[in-house]
């Protein structure tokens, strides 16, 4: 017999699985990895690059081979470790990677990546011609790559927790629960988490989370924690998620997280067959599995002699311990195995992709040895990825040969193994014969030659030598290459380890699932939804919905088999020749009150404020410190000290706050108060020729004069009338309290279709505007553009003294070649977004910022920033845009289409 | 996620914060040109303690000064603005 077999002692095996469609049976505690080997499989994966058979190396989470895809449909988890998986009654596992089958694969039968794949390939073939990219990309799609991803939604619910404790405890070991009584023992909170299903000993008066990995440590004490309630592919019960994302914050955190052994490097350490010595003790002692009959340790410490008797007490043979000090220590001594000093494994070779023998290297002499497992111990490493994370230093320590905690940044410390409570090694290495294929990074398929040739190619850095080779890129992060590169790294290099550097640990710890990081966000949750006030309403009329920000607005009201766009343009046509009325609720509503409420306005609007008369209103921008518009709105002095403020939708948490800034800490000394009124207020506009009319009608009282304002009631709701015009028609707008306000939508509503008018969306109110030349904040004002570059400059307050003063003083911001507000005509469309140019291939001189048709008469109108703009008035260019194929011939012209006089919106 | 002592509210979560800016890029709309622009664009920026204007904007809404290590984000002082102290 050879191969991994399962001890007979123990309980019978109930659980059914199956591995690429083969039925198997497992035990109640097997992992996956576990009941593989128990079923006498070895064979479990494609490597990444090469194809190469690859088996199970550890029995944690640090596993890099043995990566499968477990569960169905939308539960599928790819790349999932075996050694990771708890196997449940129904478990479905495939290996990946391989075509058409794992045992029989033509990315490997052929050969062709090992030739390709090397260090530094994707740098030297993308810095190459595109035609090699286009070969290359198509090559490596098909050849590289792991699971695939689900493509169905994933049924189960997440969900985010957040927990408290003075103590959290990451490690469920003997080193963590100790640390835990302690800590229970003080009078303190503990939290103790462990990723593994089990905990080494009860803990009373501590909350332990077993499944749950720390999977980062953050600022503060913050820590993230993952809770699988359910194995991967696993349903869960219900009403229960199948993940849990803990946002922990915690006084002090002790990690008892533990060390991870380090392979060796030689020629075909990657074969199945060859396993670290801990991982072969773990299958043995915990999941009764004997991972092979026959069996060579290579080691450089004391630790895995206890390996060889444990595979000796469960009927296996051990052939030899290879130890690679020169001399026998008392452990090795006292060992009832043949022991070799100065003794270093070599090569592997196999037969139906399982280990057959290990040539070693025996005080220079080569012997083989035929054996079917190769048990291998090259150290510990401390698992330091978090005391490191949490801005901890790392101290080297040359009896383990490894990296461990120092001086720690936050109230994080380490204890037991993880602090470098461990075994001491010997240092001695034998050269290697086949550097081309001794893995290092098994997971991402590097090896000891990649590292070699990114040396001999003059990297350096450790850090750009991992990108080069990818070294400790993939999902493992490197938990057992870290060691063995930096050991060949500072080798080749001729430098100690600690000189040749560390890499950052990042989070998080091991891989985490979409699942787990959107919780409950998912379906539609990601964001709140904030609703108008006349939803209802608009519901009604089975609008198109249009998101802005979180608000949903309707955009147009089509009836009969209308297009967006028929339906737009019917509704702007009913503004222009008779009424349209348009919810403009969401406008950012600010009351500013006091005696000081004028001087407050004054700071942060750029145009005039205290000369405004009591009961008139008047259009106001504001800038950034920068001298850019940042805003723009309407001032209205409703009483002596009392002034609303009305600016964009989209800018209105942004008002809120700089309001706030200009006050309390610019000019705290003002008497004045600023009240937020976004959502007090729903908001109505009416315009258009008949508007005036209606309004009379509805209220009873004379409508005021254009950028004045009145008090009256409709339908018996008080509202606030505020004469002002965007669309350039006669217009109101309206606004009573939100609560109240859908009597006043259907008063107005009823009243406007008795005249020919309809309510109209935000793509009416779009074309309205742009033949109007209105900026909108966000496309006009980009953020980079001034007033001047805006042709507001004649509304700017000459005294100063607002925000954004200085700013403008800068020289730089009036240059002649700016981009500058224009208006484009055109016979044909105007694509939005267009670039400006003279002729296909010249240089870009600017680009269309909205575009329209007109709304009466034919043709097109769009408003665009283009350098210098100002003085190309008349000038002809082309608006094209190669990526939707489309461009227009353009007039360049003052940016106003439609009623220049303003004639149409005064009485 | 930082944790922040808001003097009126105690410690919160980061989230509930927002950073405003550090303390000698405060502009007032006094303040001559040449000054603002350097404020503006001519700040220390140092790789240590910084004094930061925070607000806390889903809490109190409150004006904050923060004395945080812009590196490793230890805050050693939240207190309330003070225009005499801080501007
Ligand atoms: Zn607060």
């Amino acid at each position: 017999m050879s191969g991994p077999s399962r001890l007979p002692s123990g309980p019978e095996a109930t659980l059914r699985f199956t591995f690429d469609g083969v039925p198997l049976r497992a035990r109640v505690g097997d992992t996956l990895a576990a009941a593989l080997l128990a079923n006498g499989i070895g064979l479990v994966a494609r490597s990444f690059k090469y194809h190469r058979p690859r088996g199970i190396l550890s029995a944690g989470i640090e596993e890099p081979n043995a990566l499968v895809t477990v569960g169905e449909g939308g539960r599928r988890e790819p790349n999932t470790r075996a050694t990771d998986v708890y196997v449940y009654d129904g478990l479905v596992a495939h290996s990946q990677n391989r075509w058409p089958s794992l045992a029989f694969d033509l990315g490997a039968v052929n050969g062709l990546a090992a030739r390709f794949l090397t260090a530094g390939f994707y740098y030297k073939t993308f810095f190459g011609p595109p035609p090699r990219w286009l070969l290359y990309e198509r090559f490596i799609r098909r050849a590289a790559g792991l699971g695939k991803a689900p493509t169905k939604p994933d049924p189960d619910p997440y969900e985010h927790r957040s927990a408290f404790c003075d103590v959290l405890v990451v490690g469920g070991g003997p080193a963590g629960v100790a640390a835990a009584r302690a800590a229970v023992q003080a009078g303190e909170r503990v939290l103790l988490v462990e990723q593994d299903r089990e905990v080494s000993e009860e803990i009373g008066g501590a909350r332990v989370l077993t499944r749950t990995t720390a999977s980062g440590v953050w600022d503060h004490g913050f820590v993230t924690l993952v809770q699988r309630l359910v194995e991967p592919g696993q349903p869960p019960a219900p009403g229960q998620p199948a993940q849990r994302l803990w946002h922990v914050r915690a006084r002090r955190v002790v990690l008892a997280t533990g060390a991870i052994e380090r392979p060796l490097t030689f020629a075909g350490n990657d074969r199945p067959g060859v396993m670290l010595s801990q991982a072969v003790c773990r299958y043995i002692e915990r999941f009764k599995v004997l991972p092979g009959q026959r069996v060579v340790i290579a080691t450089n410490n004391d630790a895995a002699y206890a390996t060889a008797d444990a595979i000796a007490a469960a009927g296996g043979s051990v052939v030899a311990i290879l130890d690679s000090r020169a001399e026998k220590s008392p452990v090795a001594s006292a060992a009832a195995h043949p022991v070799h000093t100065n003794a270093f494994p070599i090569s592997t070779s196999g037969k139906r992709h399982h280990l057959h023998s290990v040539e070693a290297d025996i005080g220079g002499e080569r012997t083989r040895f035929e054996a079917d497992l190769l048990a291998i111990s090259g150290g510990f490493t401390p698992v330091v990825h978090l005391h490191s994370q949490a801005g901890g230093a790392l101290d080297w320590d040359e009896a383990i040969q490894a990296f461990v905690p120092g001086a720690s940044r936050q109230a994080v410390s380490s204890v037991g193994a993880a602090a470098g409570d461990l075994p001491p090694v010997g240092i001695a290495v034998a050269d290697l014969p086949d550097p081309k294929t001794s893995f290092i990074d098994f997971q991402n398929d590097v090896t000891a030659a990649d590292i070699d040739l990114a040396w001999a190619e003059g990297y350096r850095s450790v850090e750009h030598l991992k990108r080069y080779t990818t070294l400790g890129m993939a999902t493992d992060q490197g938990k057992t290459s870290n060691m063995a590169a930096l050991a060949r790294l500072a080798s080749v290099a001729g430098v100690t380890i600690p000189q040749a550097g560390l890499t950052t640990f990042r989070a998080p710890f091991t891989p985490v699932t979409l699942g787990a990081l959107a919780g409950a966000a998912g379906g539609g949750h990601a964001a709140p939804s904030r609703r108008l006030a006349l939803y209802d309403r608009h519901q009604r009329l089975a609008p198109i919905w249009q998101p802005l920000g979180l608000w949903h607005r309707p955009r147009a009201y089509p009836i009969a088999g209308e297009t967006l766009h028929q339906a737009a343009l019917r509704e702007a046509r009913a503004v222009r020749t008779a009424a349209g009325i348009v919810d403009v609720s969401t406008l950012a509503k600010f009351a500013v009150v006091g005696p000081d409420a004028a001087a407050l306005l004054e700071s942060v609007c750029a145009t005039g404020i205290a000369k405004l008369a009591v009961g008139r209103g008047r259009y106001t921008f504001l800038l950034r410190e920068d001298g850019m518009v940042m805003d723009d709105g309407t001032v209205w002095r409703l009483e002596e000290n009392r002034y609303l403020l009305t600016s964009s939708t989209g800018g209105a948490d942004r008002m809120e706050a700089h309001l706030s800034y200009a006050h309390r800490v610019l000019a705290p000394h003002l008497r004045v108060s600023v009240v937020a009124q976004q959502e007090h207020f729903a908001g109505i506009a009416l315009a258009g020729p008949l508007a005036k009319a209606i309004l009379a009608e509805l209220t009873g009282i004379a409508p005021p004069a254009h950028m004045g304002l009145a008090q009256a009631e409709i339908a018996g709701v008080a509202v606030l009338i505020l004469a002002a015009s965007y669309s350039g028609e006669r217009a109101f707008e309206l606004y009573a309290v939100a609560s109240d306000a859908g009597a006043v939508w259907d008063a107005v509503e009823a009243a406007t279709r008795a005249r020919g008018g309809a309510p109209y969306g935000l793509e009416a109110l779009e074309f309205l505007r742009i033949e109007k030349g209105h900026i909108v904040i966000g496309a006009e004002a980009d953020g980079r553009t001034t007033p001047h570059d805006l042709q507001l400059e004649r509304m700017l307050r000459k005294s100063g003294g607002f925000i954004g003063t200085a700013g403008l003083t800068r020289p730089a911001l009036s240059a002649p070649d700016r981009s500058q507000l224009v208006g484009l005509t055109s016979e044909t469309p105007i694509p939005e977004g267009a670039m400006l140019v003279t002729a296909t291939g010249e240089p870009v001189l600017g680009h269309v910022t909205s575009a329209t048709g007109r709304v009466l008469g034919e043709g097109a109108v769009a408003l665009g920033l283009l350098a210098g703009g100002r003085l190309r008035i008349g000038e002809r260019l082309l608006a094209t845009s190669p990526t939707r194929n489309q461009s227009a011939h353009v007039t360049v012209t003052a940016p106003l289409f439609y009623d220049p006089e303003g004639t149409r919106y005064r009485d | 996620m930082l944790q922040i002592d808001c003097p009126y509210c105690g410690a919160r979560a980061q989230s509930e914060f927002s950073y405003e800016r550090t303390l000698d890029s405060i502009v007032t709309v006094e303040m001559p040109a040449n000054e603002a622009v350097r404020r503006l664009y001519a700040r220390a920026n140092p790789r240590g303690f910084d004094d930061e204007l925070w607000r806390h904007a889903f809490g109190c809404r409150q004006w904050l000064v923060l004395r945080r290590h812009r590196q490793t984000h230890e805050i050693t002082s939240v207190a309330a603005f003070d225009p005499a102290l801080h501007r």
